[in-house]
């Protein structure tokens, strides 16, 4: 087998980790709470790095925790080097402070590429530190000295001193030299590596207060805001007084806002003593809305747009290698189809909520955020404010997906404070939140494809349209001119049409890549159908013998890593051995994303009346050589290929006159527990650096799911969501 | 109007309309911030408390409707057998992601192994579809209530 060979691949090996597996999971805490450290005040060695007498370790955790475990993670590489008792650490959460930590944002799974060197070394240079310290105390050469979990240690002379002990004299010394220090041999580590539980699962499951929704501050009052339904509308006028007339409320008043959907809208607050009293008073405003200039758009209008838009017109041509009109004109076979995927929202279950207070001319935040430094930056623009008299404390998110990576919520909240002169904590809706998104962009692909006599890959066409506005893609709506299978066939085009639609859009798991995948990957799939030929066989075939294509780090694609966990997902899943019943299938998918490399099996059974139950899922992920916390990495995936079924089988945002039609999980369905299959995980560990998993496992969940439709049933599904009605037996 | 509610073992004075759902009782007058508000609508289950030890979704459940009614909530359900048991699977299994529909989750579980101590898969199913995890923890939701019921091998 070639398998390997181009990458350099000198350790492929595997790991396998069951569906679910808390198996030889490390607790690092007792329910009781692990975050009982003594008072004393602890020695800073570095930004990162405290450690109190007690021994205790305090790290500190940069970016934002929504839900992918940076939280945890991330300090585990700084516990590692340092070699702390993971027992002994205390994570704490950064303010946002650009200053001391550079960029923090939880977004593009970037948070384990960007600082898996770094991290690192933060830690080592603590731990040298302390060695240092120790050997000073001892009269011995630092070179003679070695660590053990949370203490230095003499051999020779049998002396050993704990951290907490050293701290303080540590803090004193000098930084090392950093080409002085040295990283660890993998094979040592104590920390990464092993299955760690979240630093705060203790909290999690007794219900304490971890959430931006759940600050309280001293006289705190309670907001609601209402948005015009029709995107863009500003207020003409609302019931202000009737809306003060209600118990508890305090203070009614319009927002002029501006009209750029990530600042502040405009709209109506309303502030009260709790916040069911706001909402009370919301309802009463009765608040006329002003027109917006230009027709409002609605769902039927985009389908209209792309119905009389041809095949062949594209608005520009984003990549054109070969001829690829030639090559279809002598191909054996042509096939062509389009496909469609909806506008989806992100729907976190933690609505869109942030506290703020403004005194004395400073502002201060709470905010669950994914990119807290451009919401004090718009914070203090959009109020006029200095941005260094504006904080933001990160809270944990119940959720990002993206949608977090805005801050009108928090410019509001900011705005809505300034007004009423107190503390106020902003909570959305749940209708707020589906009718207010920054949604992933509804695209269609017309493709064509050409086969040779072998069926081979001749020709491929993919006239992409896609929300924008004039020539220009909105945001995240656009596609790579390298996204495969470029670069893989050899006459290969791809261009492009601009659908004007008023919904905004913006970032959802796995940008781009989310919608993409179901439409190359299916109609990828069709083309085997068409070549006769197995599709899982047929993918390896059209990746052939390549290596890595492009440039490494930039538009590199590592063919070799593809095909290994193809053919590792084919094994695990029994691709081809597995006999189906009638109406049960199995289908694949695989895609790059955001460095990581995975490959899909997807398993159904359709019912005669077209319901689909997905019976089971397996997947195959390479993200390089180390698995940093096993535990939420099996999680992350897990749910990463749920929420791309989730989307897939039940999911859309619609428009109706210019508004989102959904408001709550009544009409926009999200997956519950019986419809959600097993998902087995399986890493391919290849020799490259560790890199991110928020993201890279959902792309290849809905094709796989859709090919597995077809090889139940018989019927390509090139629509999402997946109707079932079109699925029925006969 | 004026309203006496037993909340966790202890009697809580609240003066709030009739009308006002138990959720935001519990948070924003009492500072109870266990239950989380995911819809209001009774469909995603992150506002489940125990009332006389049946689940309820207590942002669809007006505070004159509880009456003498024993409110349990997350900060409260350790306290039983079952809750402590429950907690521990859950953090045993690390089920979290973003955690917040988790309170809601440990409550409908606790719920089902105090009626039902041995539920089957499809049990464990039908009993904790109302709570809605968005970033789709179930496979470990499965493993946490079989596990916290004594049952092992694959959920
Ligand atoms: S908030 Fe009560 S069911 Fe969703
Ligand atoms: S853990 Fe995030 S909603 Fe369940």
């Amino acid at each position: 087998m070639a398998d390997g060979a181009q990458t350099g691949a000198s350790r492929r090996e595997v790991i396998q980790l069951a569906a679910g597996g808390g198996g030889g999971l490390v607790l690092g805490f007792t329910l009781a709470g692990k975050g009982e450290a003594a008072p004393a005040a602890p020695a800073r060695l570095n930004t990162y790095v405290s450690i109190r007498p007690d021994g205790w370790v305090e790290v500190v955790s940069k970016n934002p925790e929504i839900g992918q475990g940076v939280k945890t993670s991330m300090p585990m590489m700084i516990a590692e080097e340092l070699d702390a008792d993971w027992s002994k650490v205390r994570t704490v959460q950064a303010d946002s402070d650009p200053t001391l930590y550079g960029r923090q944002f939880a977004g593009g799974s970037m948070s384990t590429p960007l600082h898996w060197d770094e991290l690192r070394r933060v830690g080592a240079t603590a731990r040298a530190l302390l060695i240092a310290a120790a050997a000073k105390s001892w009269g011995v050469d630092p070179a003679t000295c070695s660590t053990e979990p949370g203490k230095v240690v003499h051999k020779a002379s049998g002396r050993s001193a704990g951290y907490g002990a050293l701290a303080t004299a540590a803090a004193a010394l000098p930084a090392p030299e950093p080409r002085s220090i040295k990283l660890k041999d993998p094979k040592d580590f104590r920390i990464i590596g092993r299955p760690m539980a979240q630093v705060d699962t203790p909290a999690i499951v007794t219900g304490k207060p971890l959430f931006g929704i759940d600050v309280v501050l001293p006289g705190m009052l309670f907001a609601t805001y209402e948005k015009a339904p029709v995107f863009g509308a500003g207020v003409d006028s609302a019931d202000l007084d009737a809306a003060r007339a209600v118990k508890g409320v305090r203070k009614a008043f319009i927002v002029q806002g501006a009209n750029a959907p990530d600042g502040l809208s405009p709209g109506v607050a309303v502030v009260a003593d709790s916040w069911w009293r706001a909402r009370k008073g919301r309802e009463k405003l009765n608040i006329r809305w002003k027109a917006v200039e230009g027709p409002l758009l609605s769902s039927q209008d985009l389908e209209a747009r792309m119905a009389s838009t041809a095949r062949w017109s594209v608005d520009r041509i984003e990549r054109h290698d070969g001829d690829v009109d030639a090559a279809l004109k002598s191909a054996a076979r042509t096939v062509e189809a389009t496909y469609h995927y909806p506008y989806l929202a992100h729907a976190p279950l933690e609505p869109q909520n942030c506290t703020a207070h403004f005194k004395d001319g400073r502002m201060e935040i709470w905010a669950p955020t994914q990119n807290p430094e451009s919401g004090r930056q718009l914070v203090a623009k959009t109020l006029g404010l200095k941005p260094e008299d504006v904080t933001v404390h990160l809270v944990r998110s119940g959720g990002g997906f993206g949608r977090r990576l805005s801050n009108d919520y928090m410019v509001e909240a900011a705005w809505i404070a300034r007004e009423a002169g107190a503390p106020v904590k902003l909570v959305w809706t749940r209708e707020d939140d589906m009718r207010h998104d920054f949604y992933r962009p509804a695209g269609w692909h017309m493709f064509a494809g050409g086969l040779d006599a072998a069926g081979n890959i001749v020709a491929w066409h993919d006239h992409f349209l896609t929300p924008g506005q004039g020539v220009q893609p909105a945001r995240s709506a656009g596609m790579s001119a390298t996204e495969f299978p470029a670069r893989f066939t050899p006459n290969f085009r791809y261009g492009i049409s601009i659908l004007p639609s008023p919904a905004p859009t913006g970032p959802l798991r796995a940008p781009g890549s989310n919608g993409i995948s179901f439409a190359v990957q299916g109609f990828l799939d069709e083309l085997a159908h068409a070549a006769g030929a197995d599709p899982l066989e047929y993918r390896l075939r059209l990746l052939g013998d390549k290596g890595m294509v492009g440039t490494p780090g930039r538009d590199g694609y590592d063919a070799a890593r593809m095909r290994g966990v193809l053919k590792k997902v084919a094994e695990v899943s029994g691709w081809g051995r597995t006999r189906m019943e009638p109406r049960q299938g199995q289908g694949v998918a695989f895609h790059f994303s955001h460095l990581g490399y995975f490959a899909e099996v997807v398993q159904v059974r359709v019912a005669a009346d077209g319901q689909v139950k997905v019976e089971k899922v397996w997947v195959a992920g390479d993200v390089g050589r180390q698995i940093v916390n096993p535990s939420g990495a099996i999680n992350q995936v897990q749910g990463s290929v749920l929420d791309g079924l989730s989307g897939a089988l039940g999911q859309a945002i619609t428009l109706e006159g210019g508004a989102v039609v959904q408001g709550n999980f009544d009409d926009y369905r999200l997956m519950r527990i019986a419809d959600a299959p097993p998902v087995e995980v399986h890493f391919v560990l290849s020799d490259n650096p560790p890199t991110g998993l928020g993201e890279p496992a959902l792309p290849p969940a809905p094709p796989a799911l859709c090919n597995a439709i077809f090889a139940a049933t018989g019927k390509r599904v090139r629509r999402l969501p997946v109707d079932p009605a079109l699925l029925a037996a006969g | 109007m004026a309203y006496t509610l037993s909340v966790n073992g202890r009697n809580r004075r609240v003066d709030v309309e009739p009308d006002t759902p138990l959720l935001w009782v519990l948070r924003d007058s009492l500072g109870v911030l266990g239950p989380k508000f995911g819809c209001g609508i009774g469909q995603c289950g992150a506002c489940t408390v125990h009332i006389d030890g049946t689940p309820v979704r207590s942002c669809s459940l007006p505070v004159e409707a509880v009456g003498k009614g024993k409110v349990t909530t997350i900060e409260g359900v350790g306290d039983t057998e079952v809750g402590a048991r429950v907690q521990k699977a859950w953090a045993e299994l690390d089920v979290a992601q973003c955690g917040y529909c988790q309170p809601g989750q440990i409550m409908s579980a606790t719920a089902l192994l105090s009626s039902n101590p041995k539920p089957s898969a499809e049990e464990i199913d039908a009993a904790m579809s109302g709570n809605i995890c968005r970033c789709a923890t179930y496979n470990r939701i499965r493993a946490a209530v079989r596990l916290a019921s004594g049952q092992t091998g694959e959920a």
